[in-house]
């Protein structure tokens, strides 16, 4: 039973996604994530400010609770299901890493300069998650999906506009990697 | 009790991002550096067996659990929109290195700086909300 404990292997991972995938079909509704935060902000009133948010928030309420479950998943899974989350990665991706001055790559699930409590203390990095976040949520509207709405559901039912998005994640996270984060980091 | 299904769909979907790694910005980074094969993997194998179900439910017409039809909305034809808004999403993915599914993973996990990044998507999408009529599509 010690490999419940080990990190899942990609061809665990990919076809289980698929399941959750058919699991949301077979229940009638669809997978896609990032419309939860449209409903969080039409929750907050944003239905004031612009039509888009003006919408029945309660009919994506089931949305939600998948939400609350990835919440739990991810207590239960490190919690319970862990026992080392350290990350392996590629020897470079760790040497580059290191260079661009995160030392916690190999050593961690996410990097302590960026998700470690005393990061919340640097006011660059802050703004960093902040852009980050920004940058996710307006992109995914924009989008009409992220990646389960477009490279994961999309893709699976054949959608061209679903593959200009997934190309268009690439060249965005190609540039930020290569171009942007010499300049950051 | 349709609320204990999406409950436990949720719960099964954020162990596997979690034990899959694929919440992990590492990971990210890693799959933009084209160093493992791990992420694609993960799509891949996902995509490929999503295209086989999705084609069978269509041919066969398989009803959900409730006896419903199984509807799949075709996206909006267009160009511009997907591409801006994919790669404005790229840009995000790689920095925050979470989407929106695994950055809620990561709360339960019990890191708190996840949630500037929750907090400001929410504020990216009303963003996206008050300047969409002005934004090309």
């Amino acid at each position: 039973m010690n490999w419940i404990y080990e990190p899942w292997p990609w061809y665990v991972a990919g076809p289980m996604i698929t399941f959750i995938m058919l699991l949301l079909l077979m229940v009638g509704k669809n997978f896609g994530m990032s419309s939860n935060l449209r409903t969080l902000c039409t929750i907050c009133g944003a239905g004031n400010t612009a039509d888009f948010f003006k919408f029945d928030w309660k009919s994506q309420k089931w949305n939600l609770v998948v939400v609350l479950g990835a919440i739990i998943g991810g207590f239960i899974g490190s919690h319970f299901l862990s026992l080392d989350s350290a990350v392996v990665l590629h020897p470079n991706t760790i040497s580059e890493l290191k260079a661009l001055g995160f030392e916690s790559a190999g050593t961690a699930y996410l990097p302590t300069e960026m998700f470690g409590m005393s990061a919340l203390l640097d006011v660059k990095n802050v703004l960093l998650l902040a852009i980050g976040g920004l940058l996710v949520g307006f992109g995914a509207r924009y989008a009409g999906g992220c990646t389960s709405g477009h490279a994961i559901s999309g893709l699976s039912n054949l959608q061209g506009p679903s593959l200009i998005a997934v190309i268009g994640f690439f060249i965005g996270g190609l540039t930020m990697i290569y171009l942007i984060f010499p300049i950051l980091f | 009790m349709r609320t204990i299904i999406y409950l436990f769909i949720g719960i099964i979907f954020g162990i596997t991002m979690f034990k899959s790694e694929a919440a992990s910005w590492f990971r990210i980074y890693e799959m933009f550096r084209f160093e493992s094969f791990h992420m694609y993997g993960i799509i891949g194998s996902s995509v490929f067996l999503g295209v086989v179900l999705i084609q069978l439910i269509k041919r066969f017409q398989i009803k959900s659990f409730f006896g419903e039809k199984i509807n799949f909305v075709p996206k909006q034809k267009s160009f511009q929109r997907y591409l801006f808004g994919g790669i404005i999403f790229g840009l995000g993915w790689a920095l925050a290195g979470a989407c929106p599914g695994p950055m809620f993973t990561l709360v339960g996990v019990g890191y708190v700086p996840i949630l500037v990044v929750i907090a400001a998507s929410v504020v990216g999408t009303f963003l996206y909300g008050v300047l969409k009529d002005r934004l090309p599509h």
